[in-house]
């Protein structure tokens, strides 16, 4: 029959149209379970993949959560522990940049010798395509990717052109936003200094293995060709080192991933995930204080 | 001397290469260390060997026209050329399946290469856009245009001695960036107006002659018997909500009728191609995302495919299902997308269309956990994918699959298939057959929609389709309705592959290398200092993936340096859009609106 088409398409909406209505009076699941309240009445909404239908989210009133991966534009890490930047200025986040964003200055002593530190560090966030690169590249994780993506101002220049002060964050505040990566990078880090460690020792003993031979009166002209054959050692070493790592390490990950997906509903990763998301909350809250306190600057200025 | 040489030259076409016994004297030699066959061809015999290829041999599709600059070329083993251009072909069978036969047609610069425009149709724009990009001409084409730049650009930008305002340094990584550190802001420099330069000869005040548009203004007019009635231009566009972006459908009307359709675009050009040969091979990867934004994924695929050709690489099996999972993921959004302004076309505004990405949120929900971003996912790398999933992202995304997407799709078959509007306004509209369709190099699911069961994950598998076991839905109608019918379908195969791949996703490695980033390994191994920069062999690759839209494929050169020589990008909603006059002529003007939907482009991947 002509239009029963028509009428079957029209009772889809119609079922749309009851449940949304039904659901809102029911509010059950809630759409703000799950969420996380902010001062002033603010949320921050998860919607879960089963819940019907999809939230409208009242931005700026309410805003989504970010997953930890997420990525907008970089930040560079103060090392509160040490109390220095972890850049060195070593320019690889430059070179691997696509849009060629980056640019720095490479700071240097009063001889007018380098020195391993950023005088200027700038990056053009108008131009920054958020790919992330940096981030991956930098070989001494100086540079992560931040999640705070409400940027706008008025003159893209000079406003977003970034020095090292507007992209400098302390440690905390990337562990807060990136637990599960800081926590592995930390682990990486303890590692690297042990095998750092170890390897200083064996320097040195084998220095002073050396000196005893030399002492003893060995023939220097074996030292010429002795030294590249034992740097070569060492790298082979190193690189089966490396191998076995990195092994290991994939091991660890997918047994972990296994167990993680063997029990989907297990109540620790609900634990981990309340704490993260509780850890967020509270970095978002300091941001936000921050950017008040900020823009109640440029307003007195 | 030249007639010397005229007499000389047919002895070099060696009877023992391809072809040569039917077509004398049409290959004059081979690319020998290439994995692909690749022929060069003696330019004067081009026409007849392609007609032979397309009558005797069923290479019927003509899918890549491109061309390459040699006037920079570093390598060796190609050292020794001397023409400038090389103008390459890719032509594939839609009934065979397999390979392609790639020809390549060398000339000095100055000189001009036969029209492929008689042979195929679907040479069109392809070649105008050679024409365009690289200056050469192509004798017998209809409507030699620029296409993507205006009339008013200087110079041909892919040859590669031009130079855009601002320019910094042929290749990346620019030296000023570090450690001086002295980079410019672009506003520092030159004000509005000095950037621009003009062709010889040409002032943009007194600059009047309309262009030429040949089909629009060469359109016979037919009058309605003794009435005095003209038939008018309209412009729809560059402006306008039925193109989907700026692009400009140029239109001759008799009443509402259409008589002759152009399309016109390059609004949105940024020269992606240029960018990319300046760019590491690394670097482009994030720019494929900013082709066809709605489908990063499967842009990113096919980039990662074609370098991987050129390096060597064997991808691990876990990342061969998760690079699978992603791509098919996004077929489903780009088809439920489209489904769903196909509709708003119609005039069925937003209802169906807001209906129809409701789960696409879901799927980017996926794709930001993974990847830390819903579009520009830049997600996979050479050798594999970045990132490992994260933990519960497989349970999500099998409940995406087996419950929430199915129930979607058929919510959306309920609401719409039925419906008799739908049908009146879709049924036998915008009809082209399935060899033209074919002969305009137009490919995905609108050549399926016209019968034709053609669809690279089977005709030549890529990664690892061939162990899935899906279909390849077809339709025979060839009109709007089996245009919008044929996506929904498809999208179902996708969720057939996505449960399979899900089920047996194995655990492993994700990346042939230990890890993408440099301070986890990916550096030593992939070609000494840093893993950002790497230097392929020598050579070219040609990789195609069935992209949602249609045949994405991706032509690249290497000199064997850490930048690509050549890099371009073979985009189907490019290239789809030859049909798009042949197929409205005859129909009405708010017809054109929705043939244009079914298409499916995305400005972003037509214009580069
Ligand atoms: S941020 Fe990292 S990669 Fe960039 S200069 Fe500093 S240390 Fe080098
Ligand atoms: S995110 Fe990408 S574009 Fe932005 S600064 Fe880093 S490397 Fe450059």
């Amino acid at each position: 029959m002509f239009g029963t088409g028509l009428l079957k398409g029209l009772g889809v909406t119609l079922k749309h149209f009851t449940d949304t209505f039904t659901d809102d009076r029911r509010k059950e699941p809630s759409r703000y379970e799950g969420s996380i309240k902010l001062d002033d009445g603010r949320r921050i909404i998860d919607q879960p993949i089963t819940q019907e239908g999809l939230l409208t989210i009242q931005y700026p009133e309410e805003r989504r959560l970010l997953p930890e991966r997420f990525r907008y534009i970089p930040m560079l890490l103060w090392d509160t522990e040490i109390g220095e930047d972890r850049c060195t200025a070593c320019g690889i986040c430059a070179k691997v940049c696509p849009p060629q964003c980056i640019w720095i200055v490479r700071d240097s002593d009063e001889n007018g010798k380098p020195i391993t530190r950023p005088a200027e560090f700038y990056i053009d966030v108008a131009v920054c395509m958020s790919c992330s690169f940096c981030a991956e590249f930098c070989p001494f994780d100086a540079i992560k990717m931040n999640h705070d993506y409400e940027l706008a101002v008025y003159d893209r220049y000079p406003q977003l052109v970034y020095d090292k002060e507007e992209l400098t964050v302390p440690l905390e505040y990337y562990a807060a936003l990136w637990p599960t990566q800081f926590a592995e990078e930390q682990a990486h880090r303890a590692k690297e200094k042990e095998e750092e460690l170890r390897r200083n020792e064996e320097k040195k003993r084998a220095a002073a293995a050396k000196a005893q031979a030399k002492a003893a009166g060995v023939a220097e002209a074996g030292d010429g060709a002795a030294k590249p054959k034992r740097s070569k050692e060492e790298l082979d070493a190193l690189k089966a080192q490396a191998a076995a790592k990195a092994a290991a390490k994939k091991e660890g990950g997918a047994d972990a991933g296994a167990v993680e997906t063997g029990n989907a509903e297990a109540p620790v990763a609900e634990d981990a995930e309340a704490a993260a998301k509780r850890a967020r909350l509270e970095e978002l809250k300091r941001k936000a204080a921050e950017k008040a306190a900020q823009r109640k600057k440029e307003g007195g200025a | 001397m030249s007639e010397a040489t005229m007499v000389a030259a047919p002895p070099v076409a060696d009877p023992s290469l391809p072809y040569n016994d039917t077509v004398a004297g049409a290959v004059v030699g081979t690319w020998a260390d290439d994995t692909d066959q690749a022929l060069f061809v003696a330019p004067d015999k081009l026409l007849a060997l392609l007609t032979h290829l397309r009558d005797a041999e069923q290479y019927d599709l003509l899918s890549s026209v491109t061309c390459v600059d040699y006037s920079a070329y570093k390598g060796k083993a190609r050292a020794g050329i001397s023409e400038r251009f090389d103008v390459v072909y890719h032509l594939y069978s839609t009934k065979k399946g397999g390979g392609p036969v790639r020809l390549h047609v060398r000339v000095p610069d100055g000189d001009t290469v036969p029209s492929a425009t008689g042979v195929y149709p679907g040479a069109n724009l392809q070649e105008r856009e050679v024409y365009d990009l690289f200056g050469i001409t192509f004798e017998g084409h209809p409507n030699l245009r620029r296409v993507l730049t205006w009339e008013g650009f200087n110079g041909h930008p892919l040859r590669k001695d031009w130079q855009e305002a601002y320019f910094d340094e042929e290749t990346k990584p620019f030296k000023n960036r570090h450690p001086a550190g002295s980079y410019q802001w672009h506003e520092d420099k030159l004000p509005w107006g000095d950037n621009n330069t003009y062709p010889a000869g040409w002032d943009p005040d007194s600059w009047e002659a309309p262009v030429s548009y040949v089909p629009v203004s060469q359109a016979p007019h037919r009058g309605f018997g003794e009435l005095d009635t003209q038939s008018i231009v309209i412009n729809l566009g560059p402006h306008h909500p039925s193109t989907h972006g700026v692009f400009r459908m140029l239109t001759r009307m008799e009443g509402e009728t259409i008589l002759a359709l152009e399309p016109e675009m390059g609004y949105l050009h940024r020269n992606h191609e240029k960018i990319g040969e300046r760019n590491t091979w690394l670097m482009n990867m994030p720019f494929t995302d900013r082709l066809d934004y709605i489908n990063s994924m499967s842009n990113n695929l096919g980039y990662a495919l074609a370098v991987e050709k050129l390096l060597d690489i064997e991808v691990p099996e876990r990342a061969q299902y998760i690079r699978v999972i992603m791509a098919e993921l996004t077929r489903i959004i780009n088809h439920t997308w489209s489904i769903g302004f196909i509709l708003n076309d119609l005039g069925a505004l937003q209802t169906p269309a807001l209906y129809a990405i409701e789960e696409r949120e879901m799927i980017l929900d996926l794709f930001e956990e993974v990847s830390g971003a819903r579009l520009m996912c830049n997600y996979m790398r050479f050798g594999g994918v970045v990132r490992d999933l994260t933990p519960g992202w497989e349970e999500r995304a099998k409940y995406l699959v087996h419950d929430r997407l199915p129930r979607a799709l058929d919510q959306l078959d309920e609401l719409l298939s039925g419906n008799e509007i739908v049908k009146a306004r879709g049924r036998g509209v915008g009809y082209l057959s399935a060899q033209d369709l074919i002969a305009l190099s137009v490919t995905g699911p609108m050549i399926r929609a016209a019968g034709v069961p053609y669809d690279i994950r089977k005709a030549e598998p890529y990664c690892i389709y061939d162990r899935f076991d899906f279909d390849i839905p077809t339709l025979a109608e060839s009109d709007i309705y089996a245009r919008y019918y044929i996506r929904l379908l498809e999208a179902r195969e996708s969720v057939k592959i996505l449960q399979q791949a899900l089920r047996d996703l194995p655990p492993g490695q994700i990346n042939a290398y230990a890890s993408a980033t440099l301070s986890q390994g990916f550096g030593t191994i992939m070609g000494g200092k840093g893993g950002y920069t790497f230097r392929p062999v020598e050579g070219e690759a040609y990789a195609r993936v069935e992209a949602p839209k249609g045949e994405l494929g991706y032509y690249i050169v290497s000199d064997n340096k850490t930048n690509a020589y050549r890099y371009h990008v073979r985009s189907p909603s490019y290239i789809n859009l030859n049909a798009l006059g042949p197929m409205s002529v005859g129909y009405k003007i708010a017809d054109a609106v929705v043939i244009l939907g079914a298409i499916d482009i995305v400005l972003g991947e037509v214009d580069r």
